[in-house]
């Protein structure tokens, strides 16, 4: 983040274009991107999925994905057009002075092989330093990095230590042979946020450290703003704009820039009632013989919007589960409309069905592939209210108008929509039954800022409409300002606590919330930097 | 532990399978070996000295009893007609069988050194220079091979191999007095026709499986830190692969034993399929029965060795978190 470095140029990229085939088809991928990169200096990258970021990544190491091609353009890395390389001369490069850092860690990770042999694999390849003193020096790196046990953490396989562990040992993995450029490419995407907190404080030392450039990727421009020293925004396989990382923060100068952050500015007035439409009392719930439900109790208020925020492996998605009846309780009830409900699916009525619907975080999986909109939405208005034939085409029409989109799209297949018309046509399809709840299982985390923000308003237009009650499952917080009345936190399957947005969000906290708060990025280019200094004093 | 109980019950229900479809066969020994022309006492004093008037499910049981003692009975054939001099041509099952299951297993155990090894170099290549020409005639001619019935490839190589240029003998009879090499060269053609009915299947196999983790997230970060085409098969994704290739390696070892019936046929050599078949034909239960059980077993066996071998490869089921 030092301002006096010197100005020595390590990679200029120019007028890259590169095509990619799908659909048997060539498509652009990048249409005359210029970067520049100077010696320790970071650079961030950002745009939505599609923009080209993680094509331009892996194109400044030479490397195009399968199916992909430069078509034009110079990648001069220390002086040697990396485009004219041939694969043998590029090896010789990549990993060595060149590194990567994958965004899944546990799926770039070969499961097979131990961390340590894996950590010093391209320097042991050039035999740069005997096997022992790479050893060692591996261990120093995983102690910079803050891993635990650093000594005997390499003996370990892949799926023996967690993702944010996973993700600074890959750090450590393109620090070994000490590159002259690092591409990180989403490193912390897969992360929660409260890990994303410490992988990035150590990936941000550690390059400090050495002095090492680096490009960091990314869709976050709060994460972007805590790691890079400039900034490229990425639309469409074209730049947008490029500014040093306070000027574009403070001043953007372009409308698409802005938009990036939109969802963080929504904000919905909190309004709660006392008259519970679903009241789930003392739950407990496990998988085979591991508990991951303690004694849980949540209070949904009719027509409002309760959000359950958590880190992975707290339990709201399996509560989610536990409401539908798709994995019955061990213990506690589920009052639903003043009625109990039965634990399992199977003895519930298909009235008691039709009122609970639920929305999936990924559309794609979510739909069958090979039935056109018309049938998927069509289904559910058939089975639960009986209506077929032209009655039922008019329906579907309608629920059509009510997400925004036409009959121009009924006969469509899942595979011609955008990511955020599948989740619409989700949303439909739960509509079609005409609920009076609707669980929404991380449905925005799969779509990017702007697409984000388009369902996260649809959503609150229907619930003026129709007056039907959301669980909004998220982990992230910016979501849970823009959508939610009250909010339940959860931790390691137990409820933190639950109350009103202006009540959870507002000091004081109990230690978990508070946690979970203060490691949301915030678009201050200094809040990494305050919030470690503010966390170890 | 699990695995092995299960492979026993798997036995077990094999074993009763054995011996009901044997027991709703029509005609049984007496009636074979007396003719058509005996009389029913005749043909009922037998059936009560071999045991067969007794029920089924008591023959059962006094049999698997025999067989957990390892006796598997005595055959049928050879037993003296007439009562009370018995014993002196009839042979016991297990003596019968031991020479038999050892020609088997040295005329599979040759074709699996020659198979397993070469369809594993075939598939990695084939994998290593996908799409190349190399690899589309090395999966083209596989297809054929394995489509192709044994008897035929049987046929085919004894057409080139021994009539056309006679290099080697179409008959592979053996006993205990022929020497190791010259039991090579005697089985060559049925160790051939076995290692390419089951080569093909093995490296088309081994060539998917690794192909498939070709495409995985790690493997593209190997290439991104500079590994060589080679290091990339082989260092990362063969180690992977070798689960699903010793599944295949083992159904095809199975497939081999059993396969080596009509083999064995065709060049008259004196296994434990030729033995099976000549005895279903004379109703000689307790050696059919007994050949049965040892497929079966070796099917079981073989399966729980590649589920062993897939364990140790991977180290998440080796070393828990």
């Amino acid at each position: 983040m030092t301002s006096n470095k010197s100005k020595e140029l390590l990679l200029e990229m120019k007028n890259i274009h590169i095509d990619g085939f799908s659909d048997e088809r060539w498509h652009k991928i990048l249409k005359g991107v210029d970067l520049t990169l100077y010696r320790g200096e970071i650079l961030g990258l950002i745009g939505e999925s599609g923009a080209g970021k993680s094509t331009m990544g892996k194109a400044a190491m030479g490397y195009t994905q399968p199916g992909c091609k430069i078509i034009k353009g110079e990648i001069n890395f220390n002086g040697i057009d990396l485009a004219k390389l041939t694969e043998f001369e590029k090896r010789k490069i990549w990993g060595t002075k060149i590194s990567y850092v994958a965004q899944s860690a546990a799926a770039s990770f070969n499961p097979a092989h131990r961390l340590m042999d894996q950590t010093i694999s391209a320097a042991n390849r050039l035999k740069l330093n005997p096997t022992d003193a790479l050893k060692k020096d591996a261990v120093q790196l995983y102690e910079s990095l803050q891993l635990p046990d650093a000594e005997n953490i390499g003996d370990r396989y892949p799926h023996q230590v967690s993702g944010g562990q996973l993700q600074r040992i890959m750090t450590a993995m393109a620090m070994s042979p000490r590159p002259e450029l690092i591409i990180f490419d989403e490193p912390t995407t897969a992360l929660d946020v409260t890990t994303q907190v410490e992988v990035l404080s150590a990936m941000r030392s550690i390059v400090d450290k050495f002095n090492t450039a680096a490009i960091y990727i990314t869709h976050d421009l709060a994460v972007v703003a805590q790691m890079a020293d400039r900034i490229k925004v990425l639309r469409y396989g074209e730049e947008v704009e490029e500014a040093e990382t306070r000027d574009m923060l403070s001043n953007p100068k372009e409308e698409y820039t802005k938009s990036l952050w939109s969802v963080r500015s929504l904000i919905k007035p909190e309004e709660t009632n006392e008259d519970y439409i679903l009241s789930i009392k003392n739950i407990d719930a496990a998988y085979g013989s591991s508990k991951v439900l303690h004694n849980v109790s949540i209070d949904i208020p009719k027509g409002k919007t309760v959000a359950i925020v958590g880190e992975s492996g707290s339990g709201k998605s399996t509560t989610a589960r536990v409401i539908t009846g798709l994995l019955p309780q061990i213990k506690g009830e589920i009052i639903f409309d003043g009625k109990k409900l039965s634990p399992k699916l199977e003895q519930r009525s298909k009235e008691e069905l039709r009122k609970i619907q639920i929305i999936f975080q990924m559309p794609d999986t979510a739909m069958n592939p090979r039935q056109t909109v018309d049938e998927i939405i069509g289904r559910p208005i058939e089975f639960y209210q009986g209506i077929k034939g032209k009655e039922r085409e008019a329906k579907v029409i309608e629920l059509l108008k009510m997400i925004e989109l036409d009959e121009t799209f009924l006969d469509r297949l899942p595979s011609e929509l955008s990511g955020g018309q599948k989740q619409r046509i989700c949303i439909a399809r739960a509509l079609a039954a005409n609920p009076d709840l609707i669980i929404c299982d991380e449905v925005t985390s799969a779509l990017d800022q702007i697409v984000q923000e388009g369902i996260l308003k649809l959503l609150q237009k229907l619930q003026k409409e129709l007056g039907v009650t959301y669980i909004f499952i998220t982990h992230d917080i910016a979501t849970v300002k823009a959508i939610s009345d009250e909010i339940v936190v959860m931790y390691q399957g137990e409820v933190v606590e639950q109350g009103l947005k202006s009540k959870i969000l507002n000091p004081p906290h109990p230690d978990y919330t508070e946690l979970l708060l203060s490691s949301v990025p915030e678009m201050n280019p200094d809040w990494l930097t305050n919030l470690l200094n503010k966390r170890s004093s | 532990m699990l695995r092995l109980t299960l492979g026993l019950v798997t036995v077990f229900a094999f074993s009763v399978i054995i011996f009901s479809t044997f027991s709703f066969l029509p005609g049984d020994f007496a009636t074979e070996i007396l003719g058509q022309s005996a009389t029913k006492s005749a043909v009922k004093a037998l059936r009560a000295e071999l045991g067969l008037d007794k029920p089924p499910v008591t023959r059962y049981f006094d049999w698997l009893g025999n067989v957990f003692q390892g006796d598997f009975g005595s055959s049928f054939s050879g037993r003296s007609k007439v009562q009370g001099d018995q014993g002196d041509r009839s042979r016991e099952v297990v003596g019968l069988i031991i020479p038999r299951l050892k020609n088997t297993l040295f005329l599979t155990g040759v074709a699996a050194m020659l198979a397993i090894p070469l369809s594993l170099i075939l598939g990695i290549s084939a994998a290593l220079y996908r799409n190349s020409y190399y690899d589309r005639s090395a999966t083209g001619v596989s297809l054929v091979t394995v489509s192709s019935p044994e008897f035929f490839t049987a046929y085919i190589f004894i057409l080139l191999l021994a009539t056309l240029f006679p290099v080697f003998p179409t008959i592979s009879t053996v006993d205990e007095t022929t020497t190791l090499v010259e039991r090579f060269y005697r089985t060559a053609l049925p160790v051939f026709t076995l290692t390419l009915i089951t080569m093909g299947h093995m490296m088309r196999m081994t060539r998917s499986a690794i192909i498939n983790i070709l495409s995985s997230e790690y493997i593209e970060m190997a290439k991104l830190s500079g590994a060589s085409r080679y290091e990339v098969v082989v260092k990362h994704a063969l180690p992977n692969a070798w689960a699903p290739i010793s599944q295949v390696i083992a159904i095809n070892l199975a497939y081999m034993l059993i396969g080596s019936v009509v083999v064995e046929y065709v060049f008259n050599y004196q296994g434990i399929g030729r033995l099976m078949v000549g005895s279903v034909y004379n109703r000689d239960l307790p050696v059919v029965q007994a050949c049965a059980l040892i497929f079966a077993s070796t099917y079981v066996i073989l399966n729980l060795i590649a589920d062993l071998i897939g364990i140790i490869s991977n180290p998440r089921l080796l070393y828990p978190k």
